[in-house]
């Protein structure tokens, strides 16, 4: 028995908007957090430690646990080609929040990059979101 | 910036398996169709044992780590976008090992976002 597909699509929206925000918001805390923490290239487990006491970073890592609950679940009803290009999403709102919260440059060659995103986004969010649904009913 | 360079290996490869793995996993599982408090803590004690879900979860611990150094020796625009050379590997690996029909429309769109994703680096 198959979900029915305008449930389907809108099950697959409400799952790809919260993936792409607590992925953002999550990776703009991480970065804000670690800004503060300081450089942590190395394989000591007591400077990672020491990073979660942050209290940015400890909402960045709730915000991404939360990402990979609800990836999962995307996943299991839709495809990895479909998930992957659509949520990609994220870095556009990734480099306008970086813009907005912490002073990064975004010049001409980004604004293309994120004009050429978009568009591959509006393309793939038209695909069928199952491709082995699909074959398995036609 | 032979450790940023390293660092970003480490993370495409682990998140391309990390991402497959997970897709495995939960088409063995299924779609997931109640999303109740009480069915949500019952599927994370199936996802728990499900050996694919724990793989990809290894897999994204490391990447998890690894962009965590990235993110502490460089700025958030570059580590974000320089890691989605993944797109090309893993729409590579959903066609060969997920067996996902992927149409021109998906291909074209994937290419315009790893370009648009690659410009964005720059």
């Amino acid at each position: 028995m198959h979900t029915d597909p305008a449930r389907l699509l809108l099950k697959t929206r409400v799952f790809t908007v919260i993936v792409v925000l607590s992925n953002v918001v999550g990776n703009l805390c991480l970065g804000l957090g670690l800004r503060r923490v300081g450089s942590l290239a190395t394989f000591s487990s007591a400077a990672y430690l020491q990073a979660f006491l942050n209290p940015w970073v400890a909402l960045g890592v709730l915000l991404l646990i939360l990402w990979l609950l609800s990836h999962t679940i995307l996943l299991s009803w839709a495809d990895l080609s479909y998930v992957l290009p659509v949520t990609s999403i994220g870095y556009v709102l990734a480099a306008l929040a970086g813009w907005f919260f912490l002073n990064e440059q975004i010049h001409l060659t980004r604004w293309a990059g994120i004009a050429l995103i978009v568009a591959g986004v509006t393309l793939v969010g038209r695909t069928a979101v199952d491709t082995r649904r699909t074959k398995a009913e036609s | 910036m032979t450790v940023t360079w390293a660092l970003v290996g480490v993370i495409v490869l682990s998140t391309a398996t990390g991402e497959v793995l997970q897709a495995m996993g939960m088409r063995h599982h299924g779609e997931v169709r109640d999303f109740r408090p009480g069915a949500i803590r019952r599927l994370l004690a199936l996802l728990a044992r499900n050996r694919y879900i724990i793989a990809s979860v290894c897999a994204m611990a490391v990447s998890f780590f690894a962009f965590m150094s990235l993110l502490s020796v460089s700025d958030l625009s570059f580590a974000v976008p320089v890691t989605a050379v993944t797109y090309v590997l893993e729409t590579a690996l959903a066609k060969f090992l997920l067996k996902e029909r992927i149409c021109w429309g998906r291909w074209i769109g994937a290419s315009l976002v790893a370009l648009g994703v690659g410009l964005l680096a720059l």
